[in-house]
């Protein structure tokens, strides 16, 4: 598509295509093998071979293994930190979470265009960021609902509120608690997406400039190439803070399930 | 934007790998692996606790055996103050007893000494008398024709002896 018209589409790392033929249907939905489940396995596999290095389970750790260590006791602590001792009861579901959006984001940023393959980043469509926010929400509502019951929906009355505000408080509470699934999934589609359209329009630049004289190239190729460096290291933080994010939210969230105030 | 364009079409492909991969990571990563992980962690952390702990046991019990150390060798000190106190008191008794006895040895001689003195003091004395007598008989009889006894003579130089 892109090389037909002669321009750069920023778009089409986005597009989700089948890699093999075949495939079955589900409830109307044609299940195949596309380059977005290619990633999801990449990612799966990532995960596998680095938690591999925390196997060995040695009682004075290599590099490795203190390093997977230092990704469950991080997660270990946080949930600690924000939901108590009963938090590390929902570690692993948060564990699983930060390292899949973890690896996902970096995965989709490692520069294989250089060789010809097309990176694609899980965590740049909504179906899957929203999947995940919903299912983070519904865990938070089961298990606010199952340990309290309908008291659970005191959690939208901050302690002190006056009489009169009540109403008006539970409101706005219930509104801001049920905008959480979109703001949790959104975030981090957001962030995805944006950061990779920005990269791709930079290298847009480098190379329809440089096509168009040398002149244009370093008039406006080499900045936007200086920038796509900056902007990769950021992506990269971007990756890392992303995954805190939502873990920590989720945490955060299950807080208030756990705990209400 | 493909993310949404594309959304009705792929959803359910999306949704089908997410399950499986997704899936795969939180029962076999995160119910699995991520516990066997934080038991290590939790196994160091109780090893090192329980090695501080023993160390610390130890650094007490060493203490507790200085202490005992300190103790048995205050004592042993005290006892051997007290081992050659006694024996200083004994040598200073034994010496007082011996000078004492010296003391009685010579105090015995001395008196013997000095019994032996007036026994010849009185022996000489007696000596000087009798020479007297005979010495103021021969003069009294070369001086004089008297005549005068021994008794006489006798009377008068035991009063001139008496009176110098």
């Amino acid at each position: 598509m892109a090389a037909e018209s002669g321009k750069i589409d920023p778009m089409h790392q986005f597009e989700i295509a089948p890699i093999s033929n075949g495939g079955f249907e589900i409830a109307g939905q044609a299940i195949t093998f596309t380059n977005s489940a290619l990633w999801m396995l990449l990612t799966l596999v990532a995960v596998w071979v680095f938690m591999q290095g925390g196997m060995k389970r040695e009682l004075v750790p290599g590099r490795w293994q203190l390093m997977v260590e230092g990704f469950t006791g991080f997660i270990d602590d946080m949930m600690t930190a924000n939901i108590g001792a009963e938090g590390r009861k929902y570690a692993p579901y948060v564990f699983s979470l930060f390292m899949f959006i973890l690896f996902a984001n970096i995965l989709g940023l490692i520069p294989i265009g250089v060789v010809g393959g097309h990176p694609f980043t899980v965590t740049s469509h909504l179906t899957i960021t929203g999947v995940l926010a919903i299912v983070s929400f519904s865990i938070v509502l089961i298990v606010g609902f199952a340990r309290h019951g309908l008291h659970f929906f005191s959690l939208f009355v901050p302690h002190g509120t006056p009489l009169p505000m009540i109403p008006f408080i539970f409101v706005v509470e219930l509104l801001s608690f049920l905008v959480r699934p979109f703001s949790l999934g959104l975030r981090l589609f957001v962030a995805m997406t944006a950061g990779h359209i920005l990269l791709k329009v930079l290298a847009g630049f480098v190379i329809n400039s440089t096509n168009a004289g040398i002149g244009y190239g370093l008039l406006v190729g080499l900045p936007s190439l200086t920038l796509m460096v900056g902007i990769s290291a950021l992506e990269i933080l971007v990756a890392v803070v992303q995954a805190y994010v939502f873990a920590l939210l989720t945490s955060l969230y299950i807080n208030d399930a756990v705990n209400l105030h | 934007m493909p993310q949404i364009d594309q959304i009705m079409t792929t959803y359910g492909s999306q949704l089908f790998w997410l399950v499986i991969t997704f899936g795969l990571i939180y029962f076999v990563i995160g119910r699995s692996m991520f516990p066997k992980i934080q038991g290590t962690v939790d196994q160091r952390k109780a090893k090192i606790a329980g090695d501080i702990a023993a160390a610390k046991a130890a650094h007490a019990r060493a203490d507790e055996i200085e202490e005992e150390y300190r103790v048995a060798h205050a004592r042993a000190r005290d006892a051997a103050l007290a081992v050659t106190a006694e024996a200083k008191a004994k040598g200073a008794r034994e010496a007082e007893a011996k000078v004492r006895a010296a003391d009685n040895g010579i105090a015995t001689q001395l008196a013997d000494a000095e019994a032996a003195i007036a026994a010849q003091q009185t022996a000489a004395l007696a000596e000087i008398e009798a020479v007297a007598v005979e010495a103021a008989q021969d003069i009294v009889a070369r001086l004089t024709p008297a005549k005068i006894t021994k008794p006489q003579v006798n009377r008068a130089v035991k009063g001139a002896l008496a009176d110098a």
